[in-house]
């Protein structure tokens, strides 16, 4: 995209001018970095419910008998076991193992939905047609809204437009009426807590999100508290804490690649990059995706140099800052697996002083979906 | 009592017959940041040449350096912000305040822009 082409624009835009919304670019679109601000959206997500616009992510259904296995080629997850009604995390891989994007696949009745990032959209869409277009329908939904409903109170304030949601465990979906719309709607998000995402016609997003914001429990949030959700969730950033030079098992991801597509299973291999992937599930990788807590009070940011206690440099920070709930600076980073151990301690040279970081387990907020 | 702003958004109070002045960011600028989250303070007895680094504000979101409005020397810096960072945006020309210091050129501080020009500039912004 040029530096002059003007932003694109969700369903929802001037709704979000309506709620006072700061608007900044991203990937290519006008989006609510924040409304009251990051704390507050952040806290409301943790502790009622939270609505995001999250239309700027793509859309996609993947259609015909032979959609589920042509995907398999593109990624190391099982789709053809996927049960109707049921979600599961992906991601596209390249020659070396790298990640090309991670997506979500829904299993419907009469296709595969797949939600992708907005900055890699039109080249996901691309990918598909070039290696998979003569074997299934490649459809981009660019007509179909994204709303995120997230929050220990989003069950509660969604089932009151269709009491039939409460019936959704994590990662299932399936079709609902909400506010006069028919939407897709899954339970699932990417913000630790438990919460729906719905697909909703565009002409009717903005009914459907007023709908929701009369909700007492219900608040806008923006992609700044988005941001900070996922990352206290432990959950990668496409683009910061995963990208194509970054494997899946390097980045703790291959919880994802499940037993049938690994060494001696049914359908072992068969996508980009296998060989390599399969290498590092044998042996390991020489660096792992890590997080880190800050033992001083200073936020540790993306880019940021980590050093061992010699001052050998050992890698870096993928994304990083403090974390409204856990009210300490959390950051994700790769670092060689020798120093990536639980407890281990590295530095981050901020302002050229060493700020000491502990090695931790992720999440760094719990996760508390909704798994029936 | 006189306050005046810098293009950097910071704020400097001197009191009419001191030479004493307290520093801190403007409503603007933090308003700007968002939530501030971390402070890092200048030490006190430090020597700051107009216009370098004083220190740091973090928010969730973003860092930004803290510039000295004018020369001088750092007297005393403000404990409570350091323990609670969010006095910057709950009361940032009052309790959020950063730090004092002694002045080196009372001509520095009257240079700096006086409520309606940075008014203006913000408005501009």
């Amino acid at each position: 995209m040029s530096a002059t082409a003007p932003l694109l624009t969700t369903p929802l835009h001037a709704l979000h001018l309506e709620l006072g919304a700061r608007m900044v670019p991203f990937a290519g679109y006008d989006m609510p970095v924040q409304y009251r601000g990051i704390m507050a959206e952040h806290k409301q997500c943790r502790e009622s419910a939270a609505l995001f616009d999250v239309s700027h992510m793509g859309q996609v259904r993947l259609i015909g008998d032979d959609a589920a296995r042509a995907l398999e080629t593109l990624v190391p997850v099982d789709v053809v076991d996927l049960a109707v009604g049921k979600q599961r995390y992906a991601f596209f891989t390249n020659a070396n193992g790298g990640i090309l994007d991670d997506l979500m696949i829904t299993r419907r009745s009469g296709d595969l939905l797949l939600i992708v990032n907005a900055a890699c959209k039109d080249a996901d869409i691309a990918h598909l047609r070039t290696h998979i277009g003569h074997r299934c329908t490649i459809q981009p939904l660019p007509e179909q809204a994204l709303l995120a409903l997230q929050g220990p109170k989003a069950a509660t304030a969604l089932a009151r437009l269709n009491a039939d949601v409460a019936g959704l465990t994590f990662m299932t979906g399936g079709s609902f009426e909400l506010a006069g719309a028919s939407c897709f709607v899954t339970r699932s998000g990417y913000t630790g807590e438990d919460g729906f995402e719905i697909s909703v016609p565009a002409a009717q997003a903005e009914t459907l999100a007023r709908a929701l914001l009369e909700q007492p429990e219900v608040e806008a949030a923006g992609l700044g508290a988005r941001d900070t959700l996922r990352l206290e969730a432990g959950l990668c950033l496409y683009g910061h804490d995963i990208n194509s030079h970054t494997t899946p098992v390097e980045a703790g991801l291959t919880w994802a690649i499940q037993k049938v597509r690994r060494p001696g299973g049914a359908r072992a291999g068969g996508y980009p990059g296998a060989q390599v992937i399969e290498n590092q599930l044998a042996h390991g990788a020489h660096n792992k995706r890590v997080g880190l807590v800050g033992l001083e009070r200073a936020p540790v940011r993306e880019g940021t140099k980590l050093v061992d206690s010699h001052g050998h440099a050992v890698g870096h920070v993928t994304s990083g800052t403090t974390g409204p709930t856990v009210n300490q600076p959390i950051s994700m980073a790769y670092l060689p697996v020798n120093h990536a151990a639980p407890g281990g301690e590295v530095y981050a040279v901020v302002r050229e002083k060493k700020l000491p970081m502990r090695v931790s387990a992720m999440p760094f907020a719990p996760h508390r979906y909704h798994r029936g | 009592m006189t306050v005046k702003y810098t293009s950097d958004h910071e704020w400097i109070d001197l009191p009419g017959d001191g030479d004493i002045a307290t520093v801190g960011i403007t409503t603007h600028a933090q308003d700007a940041l968002g939530d501030v989250v971390f402070v890092d303070l200048p030490a006190v007895g430090a020597t700051l040449a107009q216009k370098e680094v004083a220190g740091v504000v973090e928010s969730v979101k973003a860092a930004a350096d803290l510039y000295a409005p004018v020369g001088g020397t750092v007297v005393e810096v403000n404990e409570a912000l350091r323990a609670d960072p969010s006095l910057a945006n709950s009361d940032p020309l009052g309790a959020g305040w950063f730090f004092k210091m002694k002045l080196s050129d009372q001509t520095e501080f009257d240079a700096l822009l006086d409520a309606t020009a940075y008014d203006e500039l913000v408005k501009n912004s």
